[in-house]
C-alpha cells in the first residue's frame, strides 16, 4: 500500500527553520516506520537524517515523535499507523538535524544520579547472595534503554529543563531498590532536589511512551516515597 | 549547498596514551582496566556507548559455575574447541574457559543483575553445543539476565565506565588507523556532529568495533555493524584471520533476521519442519535442538530443500508452546515480545517461523592471548595494536563459535587487552604524527561528498548483500564463490565513483554510511578469497563440492592480506594443546 509520510526537517546549513517535508512511500503492513524512512533515505532522498542502530528496539536509537507518540521508529508497524504518518524529533531537545536531537544533556542528567552499583564492602570470593524476590524488587527499571522517549514525552520537563525527568529517575529506581547497593541515600538526596522527583505530576506520559513497557510512573512514585520514609 | 566550513582547516589534536575504537563489551572492560590502572584513555565509538550490538546479546553468558550441577571448565573449553570444529586455538580456549568463571563474578560484583537460583546464587540454564563431561548431554552453564544479557552487561560496564570517570568520545566515526615504521600512532576520526577530522595520537590502540554482519542481506546485526576496524587494519597491511568462517543463526525471524535467542530451545523450544517433526533428531540425536548453530542453520536448509520447510517455503517453525506461560513470560519475555511486534505472531499460542540469519563472525584481527594484534604466521606482534571481541580472532571460536561465548570472548579479551595496554603504555608514548597525516582520509571523504555525479552507495551495498546471501551463505559451491570474485571487485571499482547526496557537514549519515560501505567492500573481499580457497567443510564453512572436513591439508588458519588485484592468503598452523582433532558429531 502507499503511505504519505510527513517528516519535519531542519538542516541548519540550509534551512531558515524547520518545515514538513512529503513522501510517498510504498509499504507493506509490516514493514516498520524505519523501513520507510530507509526508503526515502536510500530511494527518494539521502539528506533525510535519523539516528539508528539495531533495528529491533534494544539499542534505543531511533526514538522520535511518530504521529504524536514518542516511539521507537524500528517497533512501531505501518499497520499500527495507518495510510497517513508524520514524524517529528523527539520534543523538548535541541534538534540538530532533521529527526536528530542533541542528547548531551538527556545522558548528563542519567550521569547525575550515581547510575552504578555503589558497595563499598569487600565482596566475597564468589558472587554476593541475592534471593529471586530481591532480584524481581528492582527488574523493571533494568529494562531501560535511554532511549529518551520518556522525558521528552514529560510536560513537567518541556515546562522546566533543568528538570532531571524519569529517565534518570529510572535508573536511579534501579539501584535504590537493588539489596546489593549502599548508596541509596546519596541517590535520595540528589533527587529530593528542587529538580528531581517533585517535578513529576504523574501526567503518565512516560510510562505511555516506554518502548519498554516499564512503569515510569509507578517507579518515580516509588523513589519519592523512600525519599519520605527516609525523611521521617 | 553549503560548502563544509571545516574542509581546509586542520584537523584537531588529542593525545592519549591509549584510544579504544567500540564501546561494547570489549571496549568497555578494556577501559575499565585502562581507568584502574591510571592510563590517560580515550574511547571512541560512532554511537553513544549503550548503543553498542553488544546489548542485543539475548540469552546468556556461559562460565561452568557449577550453581545447578557439577561442571568444569575443562567441559567448557572441550565444547569450545568441539564446537568449533578443532580449528580453535587451544591455548585461548583454556584462558577463555578458566577466566569466564572470575569474570561472571566480577561482573556480579559490578552489579549485573542476574537471574538468582531460589537459594540465590547466579542461575543457570542450557545452551546448544554445552555439555558435561566431554559431550555426555547438555549441562547448565549459562548464566543469564532473562533474555537481555548482554544488555545487563553492556549497561553494568558502562556505568561502571562512568564510576571510574572514563572520557569518552560519542559519535566519532574511525576513518584511519595510523600505523608508521612498524608502530601503531593513533587514530583519524570524523565527528559526525560537525564534520571535523579529530587526530587522536597515542601509544596503545584497541580495535574493539565488532562485526560485520552488514554485509550479508538477512542478518541479526545492527546496520552499524559494518566491519570497521577489520578494514582499518587490513588497509594497513594487516591480515584478516578465518574470514571464509561465518556463523549464520539458526533462528532468525523471517525476512527481517532480527534474533530470537537460542536460550528458546535451551529452555526446551522444538524445532519442526511442515510434518510437525522433531527434525534435528536425523542430524544430532543426542543433543537435538541443542546442536552447534553451523548444524542447526544447515540441518534448516536441508529440510527446506527436501520440501519440509512450512508450507513448502523457506522457514521452519520454533516451537515452546509447551513451555508454559510462566517460563516464557519470566525467561523469554524479549524475545516473544519481538514475535508479537515483527511478525505478529504469539508465542504462548503458535509457533513461531524462523529461519538461519547472518549473525557472526568467528575471523577478525589475529591476537595472542594477550590481545595483541600479530601480523603473520610466526607470531610477530605489531606493537601498540591491540584487538578484542567480535573484531579479533584468538581463535577461540575456530570454525564455528558456541553461544554465549561471543559474550565470555569479549569479557576475558577485553579485560586482557585493557591489561596488555597498560602494561605496553607503562614504556611506550605515542609516536610522533606527520603533520598531513590526516590528507588521504580528507581526500576520501570530500570526493564521496562532493563528486559531481556517482552512483547511489545504497544500491551498491544492495547488491553486495544479496550476493553475499546467495553464494557465500550457509552452503556454498566453487563456482559460485568463483561468480563472487569478480563481482566483489567490480563492485569496489563502482565504489570509487559513488556519490552521496548530502553535502552537508553537519550530521551527515548519507556519508557516514557510503565510508562504511567501502569496510565492508574490504571484509566480503577477504571473506570470498579465503572461502574460495578453503576446499573442504569445517565448522560453519560447509563448500558442497568439498563436504568433507580434511585435516590434512586444512587443519589451519587462512590469512587474508590486502593486495593489488585481490587478496593474498597465507595459512598458520592451529595452536592444539589438550584435545586431538576428532570427528565431530552430537
Amino acid at each position: 500500500m502507499q503511505v504519505d509520510l510527513r517528516i519535519l526537517r531542519y538542516d541548519p546549513e540550509r534551512d531558515a527553520g524547520p518545515y514538513w517535508a512529503e513522501y510517498r512511500v510504498e509499504s507493506g503492513p509490516m514493514e516498520r516506520v524505519l523501513d520507510l524512512l530507509h526508503t526515502v533515505k536510500w530511494e527518494q532522498d539521502g539528506t533525510l537524517t535519523f539516528r539508528r542502530s539495531c533495528a529491533h528496539g534494544v539499542c534505543g536509537s531511533d526514538a522520535m515523535l511518530i504521529n504524536g507518540r514518542n516511539r521507537l521508529a524500528c517497533k512501531i508497524r505501518v499497520d499500527q499507523l495507518g495510510r497517513r504518518i508524520s514524524v517529528a524529533p523527539l520534543p523538548g531537545l535541541p534538534v540538530v538535524k532533521d529527526l536528530v536531537v542533541d542528547m548531551e544533556g538527556f545522558f548528563a542528567k542519567y550521569r547525575s544520579v550515581k547510575p552504578y552499583l555503589v558497595n563499598d564492602t569487600p565482596p566475597p570470593v564468589r558472587e554476593r547472595l541475592q534471593s529471586p524476590e530481591a532480584r524481581a524488587r528492582y527488574d523493571d527499571t533494568t529494562k531501560c534503554i535511554l532511549c529518551a522517549a520518556c522525558t521528552t514525552s514529560c510536560p513537567s520537563f518541556w515546562a522546566q529543563k533543568s528538570y532531571v525527568g524519569p529517565a534518570a529517575i529510572v535508573n536511579a529506581h534501579r539501584f535504590v531498590f537493588d539489596s546489593r547497593d549502599e548508596a541509596a541515600q546519596e541517590r535520595l538526596e540528589i533527587l529530593a532536589d528542587k529538580d528531581g522527583v517533585w517535578r513529576c505530576r504523574t501526567v503518565f506520559n512516560c510510562t505511555d511512551a516506554c518502548p519498554r513497557g516499564i512503569n515510569i510512573t509507578q517507579a518515580i512514585l516509588e523513589v519519592s516515597a523512600a525519599i519520605v520514609e527516609r525523611r521521617t | 549547498m553549503a560548502v563544509s566550513p571545516g574542509a581546509a582547516r586542520p584537523p584537531i589534536s588529542h593525545e592519549f596514551e591509549a584510544v579504544i575504537v567500540g564501546a561494547g563489551g570489549a571496549g568497555l572492560w578494556a577501559a575499565l582496566e585502562l581507568a584502574r590502572a591510571g592510563v590517560r584513555t580515550a574511547v571512541l565509538t560512532k554511537l553513544y556507548p549503550t548503543r553498542s550490538h553488544t546489548g542485543a546479546a539475548q540469552g546468556g553468558v556461559c562460565a561452568a559455575l557449577g550453581n545447578l550441577e557439577e561442571d568444569q571448565w575443562e567441559w567448557h573449553m572441550f565444547d569450545t574447541v568441539k564446537g568449533g570444529d578443532y580449528l580453535v586455538d587451544q591455548d585461548g580456549a583454556e584462558v577463555l574457559a578458566r577466566e569466564a568463571i572470575e569474570r561472571v563474578i566480577e561482573l556480579e560484583q559490578m552489579g549485573l543483575p542476574f537471574n538468582r537460583t531460589p537459594d540465590g546464587r547466579i542461575d543457570q540454564r542450557r545452551f546448544g553445543g554445552h555439555t558435561r563431561n566431554f559431550g555426555e548431554g547438555p549441562v547448565r552453564r549459562a548464566c543469564f539476565a532473562a533474555d537481555r544479557t548482554g544488555h545487563m552487561i553492556l549497561q553494568t560496564l558502562y556505568q561502571q565506565c562512568i564510576k571510574h570517570e572514563v572520557t569518552f568520545f560519542d559519535e566519532y566515526h574511525v576513518v584511519d588507523l595510523l600505523v608508521d615504521g612498524g608502530l601503531t600512532g593513533g587514530v583519524i576520526a570524523y565527528r559526525i556532529a560537525d564534520g571535523e577530522l579529530h587526530v587522536f595520537r597515542s601509544a596503545a590502540v584497541l580495535l574493539a568495533t565488532g562485526g560485520n554482519g552488514r554485509m550479508f542481506r538477512v542478518t541479526s546485526n545492527a546496520h552499524t555493524l559494518t566491519g570497521d576496524g577489520m578494514a582499518l587494519a587490513y588497509r594497513r597491511g594487516i591480515p584478516l584471520q578465518d574470514m571464509e568462517f561465518y556463523q549464520f543463526h539458526p533462528t532468525g525471524i523471517v525476512g527481517l533476521g532480527i534474533l530470537l535467542s537460542e536460550a528458546a530451545r535451551g529452555e526446551g523450544g522444538y524445532l519442526l519442519n511442515d510434518r510437525g517433526e522433531r527434525f534435528m533428531e536425523t542430524y544430532a540425536p543426542r543433543l537435538m535442538e541443542l546442536a552447534p548453530r553451523d548444524m542447526v542453520s544447515r540441518a534448516i536448509y536441508m529440510e527446506t530443500r527436501a520440501g519440509r520447510g512450512i508450507g513448502g517455503q523457506d522457514f521452519v517453525y520454533l516451537d515452546v508452546r509447551h513451555l508454559g506461560r510462566e517460563v516464557i513470560e519470566a525467561k523469554l519475555p524479549d524475545i516473544t515480545d519481538f514475535a508479537r511486534v515483527y511478525q505478529g505472531v504469539e508465542p504462548l499460542t503458535q509457533p513461531v517461523p524462523v529461519q538461519p540469519t547472518a549473525h557472526y563472525a568467528m575471523g577478525g584481527l589475529p591476537t595472542d592471548i594477550e590481545a595483541r594484534v600479530v601480523v603473520d604466521d610466526r607470531g610477530t606482534v605489531l606493537p601498540g595494536l591491540y584487538a578484542a571481541g567480535e573484531a579479533a580472532c584468538v581463535s577461540v571460536h575456530g570454525a564455528n563459535r558456541l553461544g554465549t561465548n561471543s559474550l565470555v570472548d569479549l569479557l576475558v579479551f577485553g579485560r586482557r587487552a585493557g591489561r596488555s595496554m597498560a602494561e605496553y603504555c607503562r614504556s611506550a608514548a605515542a609516536p610522533e604524527v606527520a603533520a598531513d597525516a590526516h590528507e588521504p582520509v580528507r581526500a576520501e571523504l570530500e570526493a564521496l561528498r562532493t563528486r559531481g555525479v556517482g552512483e547511489n552507495p545504497h544500491h551498491i551495498r544492495a547488491e553486495l548483500a544479496a550476493a553475499m546471501m546467495d553464494d557465500c551463505g550457509v552452503f556454498r559451491t566453487g563456482d559460485g564463490l568463483r561468480r563472487l570474485v569478480p563481482l566483489v571487485r567490480e563492485l569496489k571499482e563502482r565504489y570509487k565513483r559513488a556519490r552521496v547526496q548530502d553535502a552537508g557537514s553537519i550530521f551527515n549519515t548519507d556519508l557516514l554510511e557510503a565510508h562504511e560501505l567501502g569496510y565492508l567492500l574490504d571484509c566480503a573481499e577477504a571473506t570470498v578469497a579465503s572461502a574460495l580457497a578453503r576446499e573442504e567443510s569445517r565448522g560453519a564453512h560447509f563448500r558442497e563440492d568439498h563436504p568433507e572436513r580434511d585435516d590434512g591439508d586444512w587443519l589451519k588458519h587462512s590469512l587474508a592480506y590486502r593486495a593489488e588485484g585481490g587478496p593474498r592468503l597465507a595459512y598458520k598452523p592451529v595452536t592444539i594443546t589438550r584435545f586431538e582433532p576428532k570427528p565431530r558429531t552430537y
